[in-house]
């Protein structure tokens, strides 16, 4: 079926009825493109088939069905799909977390949710760690992929090995198979897929987004000891361990994730991490790094891809632009349902993605300009004992007099949680009465050392 | 006081058998979705008011509250133990002045709202 218009008589390329399109990748990112072009097409009463090729079986418990993250799904997020009538059922939320415990070698510190509800959701993409024994919740990734596939999309599970271009429409195999030809091109691949060198084969402009390793390992405590030991609360480090850029623990039902971002993990790095005094105190007496349940070390985008759209093919998630370090689920729906929006209303070619997908994916990238920024003020706060007591004492005080206002705690809450764009949170860093307490607490912080080492 | 939240893998807010999720009258900065169980809508005075609907889950309720600067127009109740997740207006308003189709099927309801409205004025008249 021909995407050109053939009641207009023009060729512009777009989506007409018993057009085709393939979704390549059932993550997130593949998952909400398939369900919003789906959906957008039903409002702009258009019949169009998609095909989502997806090799993983998330119901598989670890490698197999499992897209390696923290499994954190933001606030934002968890609004916004509830929004637009998706609910995260109890089946596949773990844990509801409601306050984020920031520990530093100074003390540790617990910042309460700003609402009394709790509205960020814990999960596990696939269906657990290698050796779970009772699964009792299912894969997030599986519940959005089945989302899709209620709405009309079919899955097919293979690897997309070969991607070409047929008269100008994409055409793609999976092994063995053959090539198979359609409207549009949806590449939800991620980061840490070979299918990425295949797209930059095509020749029109695509790089891939620039990556750094990361570390995730999977602990089994059982769910009476997260509750005690963890509650529903993330535990969020900021050690003086050079390289470590953001460590957390998230507790899940039976299991805490850990999860490690930084420059070039290593062995040394993780074992620096997991045998500090902080993370003994946080963990269960007994607690010991070993034995694991499962371990990897997925790459995350650090910078967006270049040219991620044209005539016909368009990226999403993170082979596309993703957010810095924070709420890559989130920045997938974005993602998704903006290039659903612009095929399904404005068109196909390379010109209707600049002009209405390109924004979106700019506005995430340039608000990740500022996230470095920010995260680079964490690092200098993390390399100075003062800085970190100064922070400390801040929020201490926020959160144990009610009535005062929640400046440093806003802040870092949504640092941690993603919820708010690196632009707001960086703003609110600015107001007067924040750096005035601040400089303040510095002060106060700053003079003991001085006095200890004259 | 704290209220209790639900024990595991739950999202939002949980209301025991009778509990007020909010009054009519008071200020609305945020709207619900019901995640699990109930809700009666009531309206009216002190002394006397009237059940106007019992919404079901999946509904968003108190929607109003995110495009007018109105207090709220009804008493949310829960029916039996209910959970509900609040959206903020602030936040929301913003997202969807980035992503106009976000406010699709609040708009949707709203739509339905008042065409059962409509209906009931019939009825009422006929
Ligand atoms: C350590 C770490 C922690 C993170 N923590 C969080 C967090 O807590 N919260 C959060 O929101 N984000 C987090 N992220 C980011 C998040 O994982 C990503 O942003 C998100 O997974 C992006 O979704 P996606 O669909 O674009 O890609 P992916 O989730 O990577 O999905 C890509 C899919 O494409 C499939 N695929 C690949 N190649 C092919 C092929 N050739 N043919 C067919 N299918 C193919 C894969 O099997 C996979 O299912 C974290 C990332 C890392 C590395």
């Amino acid at each position: 079926m021909a995407a050109s218009n053939p009641q207009s008589g023009q060729d512009k390329l777009e989506l007409v009825d018993g057009s085709k399109v393939a979704v390549i990748g059932g993550g997130p990112a593949g998952s909400f493109a398939s369900y919003f072009l789906l959906e957008m097409a039903e409002r702009a009463d258009l019949d169009i088939e998609i095909e989502i090729y997806e090799p993983r079986d998330f119901s598989c418990v670890a490698p197999g069905g499992c897209n390696m993250c923290g499994g954190i799904i933001s606030e934002t997020l968890v609004q916004n799909l509830a929004a637009e009538g998706i609910n995260l059922p109890d089946t596949v939320v773990q844990r509801g977390i409601e306050s984020y415990v920031l520990h530093m070698d100074v003390g540790t510190v617990r910042i309460e949710t700003p609402v009394d509800e709790k509205r960020i959701a814990a999960v596990y993409r696939g269906a657990g760690p290698r050796d779970i024994q009772v699964r009792k919740w299912g894969s997030f990734d599986h519940h959005l992929e089945e989302l899709a596939v209620a709405r009309g999309a079919k899955v097919t599970r293979g690897r997309v090995t070969q991607i070409s271009m047929d008269d100008g429409r994409p055409s793609i195999s999976v092994k063995g198979g053959e090539p198979k030809t359609y409207d549009l091109l949806v590449a939800a691949v991620g980061v840490n897929s070979p299918a990425l060198k295949l797209f930059k084969d095509l020749d029109f402009g695509y790089e891939p987004p620039q990556t750094t390793k990361t570390f995730i390992r999977e602990y089994f405590l059982g769910e009476e000891v997260i509750a005690k030991e963890l509650g529903d609360s993330m535990h969020v480090f900021l050690l003086n361990i050079p390289r470590l850029e953001f460590a957390a623990i998230i507790p899940k039902g039976d299991y805490a994730s850990v999860c490690l971002l930084g420059e070039a993990i290593d062995k040394e790095l993780v074992d620096a991490f997991l045998n500090s005094d902080e993370v003994k105190e946080c963990m269960p007496d007994d607690w010991e790094p070993e034995p694991r349940s499962c371990q990897c070390s997925p790459k995350i985008a650090v910078k967006g891809a270049i040219q991620p759209y044209g005539d016909r093919i368009v990226f999403v998630g993170d082979c596309g632009v993703t957010r810095l370090f924070k709420d890559g689920i989130g920045a997938a729906y974005r993602t998704a349902k903006a290039c659903a929006t612009t095929a399904v209303f404005e068109g196909i070619s390379e010109e209707d993605f600049r002009s209405h997908y390109w924004p979106v994916l700019r506005s995430i990238s340039r608000d990740n300009a500022i996230g470095k920024v920010t995260f680079s003020a964490t690092k200098v706060i993390q390399m100075l004992p003062f800085a970190r007591r100064a922070m400390l004492r801040m929020t201490q005080k926020e959160q144990s007099i009610p009535e005062r206002h929640k400046d440093i705690s806003q802040v870092l809450w949504d640092m941690f949680t993603g919820s708010a764009p690196y632009k707001d949170i960086f703003t609110r860093t600015l107001h007067p009465r924040f750096l005035g307490r601040l400089c303040w607490e510095l002060l106060a912080s700053a003079a003991p050392v001085r006095r200890s080492h004259p | 006081m704290k209220k209790k939240s639900i024990e595991k893998g739950a999202l939002g807010k949980v209301y025991q058998d009778g509990e007020i999720i909010t009054r009519q009258g008071d200020v609305g900065e945020v709207m619900y979705v019901i995640q699990q169980g109930k809700v009666d809508v009531l309206m009216g005075t002190n002394d006397h008011e009237t059940l106007l609907r019992v919404a079901e889950e999946g509904e968003f309720l108190g929607e109003m509250a995110i495009f007018d600067h109105d207090v709220r127009s009804a008493t949310l109740r829960a029916q039996g133990e209910v959970k509900v997740l609040t959206i903020d207006k602030k936040n929301f308003l913003k997202r969807i002045h980035e992503d106009p189709s976000l406010a699709f099927r609040i708009v949707q309801t709203m739509s339905k709202r008042v065409r059962e409205l409509g209906d009931e004025v019939a009825r009422l008249k006929g």
